[in-house]
């Protein structure tokens, strides 16, 4: 864990060197510092050599600037450096969620992959910064302290010694009990976020349902549980500071008596009083360390769960990976499902069950199928968003398991049943499909999906902006974007997962039209909940319960399949034939 | 309109605008809520401190009383130095105790005031109008409760009480300077006074950053949550590369301003501690020539204790300075937190209240306490206080009414229309005609600028808005599901709801047979908006929570869009039945929800322009008949 984090330090590794050099530099002029304020009092102000005084006064000055140096910038480094870590472990969390498959993306959570790269990444940067600015440091001065002991008392330094094994061990029990308790803390945090996120995004069932109350008691549990766990992990490590008051007082105590008895029972030989009111500062210096080292290791220790998640996210790997020897260009816009099965995670009831499809490049094609009967699940194979089960999907006469994954999707696009736009210009949205599409590029794709017509009367045309998800656009509208973003990729198979599910009957005939005409070569798949969006297909796929139960032209499946006939007469019954003139194309 | 922040765009310089304003609200904030608390952690700071003099005070006592007398005497007693020990041991034992105490305390304040602050925001959050979250990023919010929140963690726990210890150890210091020496102490406090402005200009400096940084956060935060929600596209589009890029700008924004913060943060703690060791040097040279000159008395044994003096302010002063910078960054927290609790709420000066009613004897209506499946509006009249009763059924006007979101420009352009108790009205147009928009406003999620919009005669912002909502039930095309089991979901439609009365709702919408199949059955949990499920399914989840609401009229936005027409079928069957007897506004595209409608509006461009039932709107040849046959009026005769 701590191996995968060190390595996104990469381009801060000099930052993270200097940050120990100069503090010890600091260390170094802030231990000399005492020997001179010593020096301006005994050989100056008691002896009145005013000469003395500014003599060492002066050299204090240089001390003074150079430690004030040596801090700003062990500062400085330290500051680069820790961020540059975070920015690193953002960057490398970002660039790995990219890799990963839809499964992975089902598996780690929304508000689960926000806190990690923030609040977990806040952690580890904060425990990093102490770390390089405190770890050399304290251990430091606190040799430094531990060697003038013994030269002054041998037989006294050992309280010390003795003092910091035991309080070493202490720390670490109690380090271990903590992080026990800080990895349950944060899971605890992603509950809260998912309850915020859904909040904020459902805010409008929220207050239609009039439940800010009982949202709020239900946010209050959550933050109940963060406030419950941490108080118990905290109470774990906030012992460490009255713990090292004990010991400070423990040794001055100890010092204090045996102090005394050595230099009354020796007459001053062994040890003098002076002596011992060094070694009694000493106590300080080297407990004040071992105090900073006692905060690096609360905050070390809260930041440990917190590299855990940060790992997890980095080491994650795609189960889908590109094969060795990948194909790069599809042939054409054939599709072929062989005995295709596919449940999703490894066990479970299978989503499809034995699938046999063969699609002729050029070939438009309609699916049907109740909700839940496994359409969406039945397309999301042909871009290989997720892998087969059994059997195999083919595109272009290849195995999709052959292609190079961005090649593949690439040339399939796909427009999801649940669309979405992002924050930007219109045109950048559209650009998604493609991102050297010119305006005029643009504008044909839109005027294929209908969109022209709405875009060009939003106040800045293709430059309006579109909010996040598309919020400031009807359903409708974000629908029909999406199709123009698909149809920029100019691909050999296009796949509509109902995507027209909230445009106007009229306007859906007119894209399936333009389809039709400016696409013949594109295989076009088309998911509906209308008959009389899929009625022009070639042909036409029934699903029922993950299984294929007909495929044929409208006319045949009228004849011969119970399901589509009735889902047919529940479109056209009570409507008359009003509706048969709107498929009519 | 406001936007949310893009990243890129500039922003103002920022500031944290009254940093000791912030403070006193903070501390107040604490206050409120621990004082008592609060009162002991100041105590145990106290007793903390005192104990640590005393143990610092004992080594001269040590010397001077103990060990050279007992160096002189013949047979060395220690029993009087053995007793001494003790006592000191004793105060101790008190520092340690106290010690303790003191960070159990403050644990406990501030995880509370955490908790407290968080349940506030999330309180105060849920009362906003819907136009804040129109006009904030997602994700940026969210950061409020987890990245600013934790900023105070450390000030409040840690920043705070070392402080208010090191100032302590300052004044007592600075009081014993001043009985020794006043002008060498006026010294001494203008090396503070230099301290003081420099530390002001590098809290200025990471001041800024910090705030700069706690936003940066909030920005990535919005980034990530809004392309985590659509990873999928992302993966679809092969668009990974971009995504990294767009990233990258936002996160390195990010690391300027920690590097930045943290950079100026850091140089406190150097530049107060080398500017302590200028003041010795100073102290030490004015002083010499002073105690040289024999000038006020001062002699060369009374400047060696001024200057161990003037060494032991150093150290409090240098802590002081290091935990400025979680104080600085806790302000710049602090500040996102109460601006977002600043933000103003939904207004809301309805004094009209919904009641369950029942009839009395007499025929008149009056309010009771149980569910009797009728309601009524009371008014209160202000004049006198009288008590009226108007029963509820569901009838709606709009009169003239004029909206837009923003002032600039309208989006709805004079809608006049009637609801009639039981009617249904069914809204048409192309996308973007301004059908949702106005179901937006009988539920008031945005009020109108012109006109009035009149509920069983009352105007409906005289209605308190709680009960104005729970009076219409709404179901969306984009529906939002819950974390919880399915039976939570449905029963947030009422709260008390039985089970049965869920399993009803749910056999109604027909989603009891699919719910059936999911592996818990109505005990499976949901999560992440019902990602498990497909739109369809979710779908009929959003429409057995409006069912089991039971509400007396019913607002229906593309409710069935996503469901396939034979489910839908069955649906509408349960959905007739539901709204029989109610008022009912559809939105829909789907000719077979619409044509039962009493009264179809064709809206374009926010304006209605043809109303009447669909055979009256199909003689027409208008919009609709164009709308629903593809074809343009002329073209479509003789077809229809």
């Amino acid at each position: 864990m701590v191996k995968t984090l060190m390595k996104q330090i990469g381009e801060f590794k000099r930052d993270s060197l200097l940050t120990p050099v100069f503090m010890v530099l600091e260390v170094i002029m802030e231990t000399v510092i005492p020997l001179l304020m010593a020096s301006i009092i005994d050989d100056g102000v008691e002896k009145g050599d005013i000469r003395h005084i500014y003599a060492v006064g002066a050299a204090m000055v240089v001390i003074a600037i150079i430690g004030l140096i040596a801090g700003v910038l062990g500062g400085t480094y330290g500051a680069r450096a820790s961020a540059g870590l975070a920015r690193n472990l953002r960057q490398a969390m970002y660039d790995n969620i990219q890799t990963f498959s839809f499964a992975s993306i089902d598996k780690f959570s929304t508000s689960s992959l926000i806190t990690r790269m923030t609040t977990d990444v806040t952690n580890v940067q904060m425990s990093y910064q102490m770390i390089l600015r405190m770890c050399v440091r304290a251990p430091m001065s606190m040799v430094c302290a531990m060697v003038m002991a013994y030269f002054l008392s041998p037989e006294l330094a050992s309280v010390y010694l003795v003092a910091v094994v035991v309080l070493a061990v202490v720390l670490a029990v109690i380090m271990r009990r903590a992080t026990f308790y800080f990895q349950q803390a944060f899971p605890k945090y992603d509950d809260m976020n998912a309850s915020v996120q859904e909040n904020i995004s459902g805010i409008r069932v929220v207050k239609a349902y009039v439940r800010e109350k009982f949202e709020t008691s239900r946010f209050m549990t959550a933050s109940r549980n963060i406030f419950s766990i941490f108080v118990k992990a905290e109470r774990q490590v906030v012992i460490t500071m009255p713990l090292m008051f004990a010991t400070v007082y423990i040794c001055i105590l100890l010092l204090s008596w045996l102090g005394a008895k050595l230099i009354v029972q020796s007459g001053q030989t062994v040890l003098t009083t002076g002596e011992l009111t060094s070694l009694l500062a000493y106590c300080m210096n080297i407990l004040m360390s071992l105090m900073m080292l006692a905060m690096v290791f609360v905050m070390v220790t809260m930041s440990i769960a917190s590299a855990r998640r940060i790992a997890e996210v980095l080491n994650e790997k795609s189960e889908l990976e590109n094969p060795a020897d990948p194909i790069h260009a599809v042939p054409d816009g054939s599709v072929r499902f062989d005995h295709v099965f596919f449940r999703y995670g490894k066990s479970g009831e299978p989503v499809l069950r034995d699938i046999c499809l063969d699609i002729r490049s050029g070939e438009t094609i309609g699916v049907v199928g109740g909700t839940g009967s496994g359409k969406t699940s039945l397309v999301n194979l042909i871009s290989r968003l997720y892998d087969v089960s059994e059997g195999s999907v083919s595109v272009g006469g290849h195995d999709v398991r052959e292609y190079d994954m961005e090649a593949l999707r690439d040339q399939v696009a796909m427009v999801l049943q649940k669309n979405v736009l992002f924050s930007g210009t219109v045109l950048e949205n559209l650009r998604w499909g493609n991102e050297e599409a010119t305006r005029e590029e643009c504008a044909q794709a839109c005027r294929l999906a209908c969109a022209d017509d709405f875009v060009s009367k939003m106040p800045d045309g293709y430059d309006s902006h579109v909010e996040r998800g598309g919020a400031n656009l009807s359903g409708g509208q974000r629908q029909r974007l999406c199709i123009a973003r698909a149809l920029l990729k100019k691909p050999r198979v296009l796949i509509l997962d109902d995507s027209t599910s909230a445009v106007d009957t009229a306007t859906d005939a007119r894209i399936r039209t333009a389809l039709t005409t400016q696409l013949a070569d594109t295989t076009k798949i088309i998911i509906a909940q209308r008959i009389s969006s899929v009625q022009g297909a070639d042909r036409i796929v029934v699903l029922d319960d993950g299984a294929v139960s007909g495929v044929g032209t409208h006319e045949e499946l009228l004849e011969h399949n119970e399901i589509y006939r009735s889902v047919y007469e529940s479109q056209t019954q009570g409507s008359g034939d009003f509706d048969e003139n709107g498929g009519e194309d | 309109m406001a936007r949310p922040n893009s990243g890129r765009a500039m922003r103002p310089r920022i500031r944290v605008e009254d940093p000791g304003l912030l403070i006193r609200r903070l501390l107040g904030y604490i206050g409120r809520k621990y004082l008592i608390q609060c009162v002991v952690v100041v105590l145990c700071v106290f007793v903390s401190v005192f104990a640590m003099v005393q143990s610092t005070l004992f080594t001269k006592t040590l010397i001077d009383d103990y060990i050279t007398p007992l160096l002189l005497s013949e047979a060395p007693d220690f029993a009087p130095l053995a007793a001494a020990i003790v006592q000191v041991g004793m105060f101790c034992a008190c520092g340690i105790l106290a010690a303790l105490a003191q960070q159990l305390v403050l644990v406990y304040i501030t995880q509370g005031t955490l908790r407290s602050l968080r349940n506030d925001l999330f309180a105060h959050m849920q009362k906003l109008p819907i136009r804040y979250f129109d006009t904030h990023s997602h994700g940026d919010v969210m950061s409020i409760y987890t990245n600013d929140i934790d900023t105070l963690r450390q000030m409040i726990s840690q920043s705070l009480p070392q402080m208010l210890n090191s100032a302590i150890s300052i004044v007592s210091v600075l009081v014993s300077m001043l009985v020794l020496n006043l002008p060498l102490t006026l010294v001494s406090l203008a090396m503070i006074a230099v301290m003081l402005i420099c530390s002001k200009k590098l809290i200025g400096l990471s001041g800024t950053y910090f705030l700069k940084q706690q936003r940066d956060i909030g920005t990535v935060n919005g980034y990530i949550e809004e392309m985590m929600d659509g990873q999928k596209v992302v993966k679809v589009f092969c668009h990974e590369e971009q995504a990294k890029a767009e990233f990258k700008v936002r996160n390195d924004q990010l690391f300027d301003s920690a590097y930045n913060a943290n950079r100026f943060a850091n140089a406190f703690f150097p530049v107060v501690i080398q500017l302590g060791n200028l003041s010795y040097v100073v102290c030490a040279v004015v002083g010499g020539i002073m105690a040289l000159s024999g000038f006020w008395g001062f002699t060369l044994g009374g400047l060696v204790s001024f200057l161990t003096f003037n060494k032991s302010l150093n150290s409090p002063i240098g802590q002081i300075s290091q935990q400025l910078n979680s104080v600085v960054m806790a302000l710049a927290g602090a500040d996102r937190i109460f601006r977002l609790l600043d933000e103003e709420v939904e207004e809301d000066e309805g004094s009209v209240t919904l009641v369950n009613a029942c009839y009395r004897k007499d025929g008149a209506l009056d309010e009771c306490s149980e569910r009797t499946g009728l309601w009524a509006w009371k008014v209160i009249r202000p004049s006198d206080g009288a008590v009226e009763y108007i029963p509820l059924k569901g009838h709606v006007t709009f009169d003239h009414v004029d909206f837009g979101y923003t002032p600039e420009k309208t989006v709805l352009h004079d809608i006049t229309m009637y609801a009639q108790p039981g009617q249904k009205i069914a809204f048409v147009g192309s996308t973007g005609a301004g059908k949702t928009t106005i179901t937006n406003l009988i539920n008031r999620f945005y009020d109108i600028q012109e006109g009035t919009i009149l509920y069983d005669g009352v105007d409906i912002r005289k209605i308190c808005k709680d009960d104005l909502r729970r009076s219409l039930g709404m179901v969306l095309q984009d529906t939002h599901l819950f974390t919880g089991t399915v039976m939570e979901n449905i029963r947030f439609g009422r709260l008390d709801a039985t089970d049965e009365e869920c399993i009803a709702a749910a056999q109604l919408a027909n989603a009891d047979g699919f719910i059936r199949r999911l592996p818990d059955g109505y005990d499976t949990m949901l999560t992440g908006d019902g990602a498990s499920l497909s739109q369809g399914q979710r779908q009929l989840l959003s429409i057995a929570r409006a069912a089991v609401a039971d509400p007396p009229v019913l607002i229906l936005d593309e409710a069935t869009s996503s469901i396939d027409t034979r489910t839908e079928k069955i649906v509408q069957d349960g959905m007739d039945a539901l709204m029989y007897g109610r008022t009912t506004f559809v939105i829909a595209h789907r000719l077979s929800t619409i044509r039962n409608s009493d009264c179809i509006m064709v809206l374009e461009q926010g304006r209605i322009i043809e109303r009447g039932s669909h055979e009256q709107l199909l003689e027409e040849q208008g919009r609709y008949y164009q709308l629903y046959t593809g074809n343009r009026p002329a073209a479509g005769q003789g077809q229809g």
